[in-house]
């Protein structure tokens, strides 16, 4: 830190001198900290996927696409029915959640813009956004599978639908936000109503946004376990078409089979991870990636 | 002529339909509009009255005891709620005390470090963790994670820590089976890392740059520019982002599920079997009935207001975190 020092000719000294090396030690320190912490978040995602794959791929075969799940402890099988039963809940959650959704946050980022309900609901919606799927399992019981004596699809589709609401609320409204009140008052000023205004301009400007919340929602409850243990459980046979009794899924079954004693139920398992984690990861990258071109038009 | 008269005749029913615009379909849309808000706040209270209606005979049974009871007995038909209270909160702490530093590392790594063409990608893959599903994260930790953590880290720390006061307790494995409080803390703080580390990510690159780079021309190092420029700056969001991954450690469940051992047992070690509040719901509900249900109903409520408060507390320090 000499000041007097001509620059020129100790130029490489100098520039070791120049910070003290309390300094250099801190800062060498962050960096490699903090690329090991980003090392480690691939490592992770990367070991997932490599036990994943290692294990899963030995259980694919045709009849695991056609193929009931066994009984405990016999050979063959496949797991036909829970990914049938997992569709069915997906889309009735999703069925469900979108128009309840959609509405709602067309509500927040239209009607109710900066209300003093609108603020509350929208705190609220981002409560629900994180609150423990269990707990909403446990209300599901309660209100339905206890007063219907019997678990039931429509349970299962009820837990997942309250769980992919608060998602689609939040994009919705997000994306609603985005599109500019000129186009509004454009529409307002021609004399539409505010319901043709919102359906005919907002909502088609914000389609993209809106369907990828759709998405993201689906993303979500596609591998929800721990809400659908109360309330469709699970079930070794195909369902009924009235969705009462156990109805199987993917995710319950994973959990049952993946801590079963039976090398074939966990050999099922990990081909149902396999299968469950790459259309999930799948549907999210597409997400992501609409979302991001929305976002930066 | 006559089309001139039928032109003002229909301009003047224009004009007195503006005065109601859209009508009927008009008020539906938006009653359909405000009912489907108002069921958000519905469903959320809903779910509060349901899992209180439901604890209620354990809460009257047990009272105040029942949150610093350790009992769990299901011969006799005793309940208490500490070990699992205990469980969760010493299983979300140890997620914060991991997670946290790795989130913040990932965070500095991708606004300071990073080379401009690998941001997005690597964006991305700490993005996906959050996608993964829990059951997934479950699985992975039981069978990948605890092998290995019970041979290069339980048996050795057992070995060299055995009979030392405080540490020997601490950090003692008396079955190093891999799985336990601390496992289940590690797994949780991968499963927080994506959140914090995005929202902490999203409010570092809100600051004005023209901050950062003053900061590097007056000769700060990195680490000076971080610690001294950037976190003050972001610090309320940070600690908003940290309580939001709380809420959410405090809350899982299938991770959990697998790795803590699912033991009722109170241990002074972070190796030792333990279990959660939501853990204890997911492997008793199905088989639980009679006082036992609702005693798990009423864990239940715990769990509620635990998680409801610090996601409150979440909610307000951060300014609204994206879901993607």
């Amino acid at each position: 830190m000499d000041a007097a020092t001509p620059i020129a000719t100790t130029a490489a000294p100098a520039r070791i001198s120049r910070v003290r090396s309390g300094r250099r030690i801190a800062d060498r320190t962050l960096i490699l900290a903090s690329t090991l912490a980003t090392l480690i978040g691939i490592v992770v995602l990367g070991s997932i996927l490599f036990m994943l794959v290692v294990e899963g791929i030995r259980g694919f075969s045709p009849m695991l696409f056609t193929e009931p799940t066994p009984g405990p402890g016999s050979e063959g099988g496949g797991i036909a029915n829970a990914i049938l039963g997992s569709l069915v809940l997906t889309f009735l959650g999703i069925l469900v959640a979108t128009p309840v959704g959609v509405m709602a946050g067309t509500f927040l980022a239209e009607y109710g813009r900066n209300s003093k309900l609108a603020d509350l609901i929208r705190f609220l919606n981002d409560i629900l956004l994180s609150a423990p799927s269990i707990l909403i399992g446990l209300f599901v019981y309660t209100l339905m599978v206890r007063p219907m004596g019997s678990y039931s699809g429509w349970a299962g589709a009820v837990a997942l639908a309250i769980i992919a609401t608060p998602v689609i609320v939040r994009t919705t409204e997000d994306m609603l936000r985005l599109v500019p009140s000129t186009l509004r008052e454009a529409g307002a000023a021609l004399g539409a109503p505010p319901s043709i205004v919102i359906k005919s301009i907002t909502w088609r400007g914000a389609s993209a946004g809106i369907v990828t919340g759709i998405i993201l929602a689906l993303a979500r409850i596609a591998g929800e376990t721990a809400p659908l243990l109360f309330t469709a459980l699970n079930n070794n046979s195909w369902f009924r078409a009235d969705l009462m009794g156990g109805i199987p899924n993917l995710p319950v079954m994973i959990y049952q089979f993946a801590l079963s004693p039976y090398p074939n139920w966990q050999q099922l398992a990990w081909a149902g991870a396999l299968l469950i984690t790459i259309t999930i990861l799948a549907l999210s990258v597409v997400a992501r990636f609409v979302i991001k071109t929305e976002r930066s038009r | 002529m006559a089309a001139l008269t039928d032109q003002i005749a229909l301009t003047r029913d224009r004009a007195a339909a503006r005065k109601k615009p859209g009508g009927l379909g008009d008020s539906l849309f938006r009653a359909a509009s405000y009912g489907s808000a108002l069921l958000v706040l519905f469903v959320l209270a809903g779910i509060l009255a349901s899992i209180a209606y439901g604890g209620w005979p354990a809460f009257k049974e047990f009272g105040f005891g029942f949150i610093t009871s350790s009992a769990w007995n299901i011969g006799q038909e005793q309940y208490g709620a500490f070990v699992a209270i205990v469980g969760t909160l010493a299983s979300a702490f140890l997620a914060l005390l991991i997670g946290v530093p790795l989130s913040l590392g990932i965070a500095v790594y991708l606004t300071q470090l990073c080379p401009g063409w690998a941001r997005k990608p690597v964006s991305m893959t700490i993005e996906l963790l959050a996608s993964v599903p829990s059951i997934i994260y479950g699985m992975w930790g039981l069978f990948v994670f605890a092998p290995l953590f019970a041979r290069f880290v339980q048996v050795p720390v057992s070995n060299v820590v055995e009979g030392m006061p405080i540490v020997g307790t601490l950090f003692y494995a008396r079955v190093p089976s891999g799985v336990g409080i601390l496992t289940a803390g590690i797994i949780l703080a991968i499963m927080i890392v994506p959140f914090v580390a995005s929202i902490t990510r999203d409010m570092l690159d809100q600051i004005p740059t023209v901050l950062r780079e003053s900061a590097y021309g007056i000769g700060c190092t990195t680490w000076e520019v971080v610690r001294h420029v950037l976190v003050p700056q972001a610090s309320v969001s940070i600690i908003g982002a940290i309580m939001l991954g709380l809420g959410r450690a405090l809350g899982e469940t299938m991770a959990v599920t697998f790795v803590i051992g699912n033991a009722n047992r109170l241990s002074g070690s972070v190796f030792d079997p333990g279990s959660t509040i939501a853990s204890r719901i997911a492997n008793e509900f199905n088989e639980a009935d009679g006082l036992q249900l609702n005693s798990l109903m009423a864990l239940g409520c715990i769990l509620f207001v635990i998680t409801f408060f610090v996601l409150v507390i979440a909610r307000l320090l951060t300014r609204r975190a994206k879901v993607a």
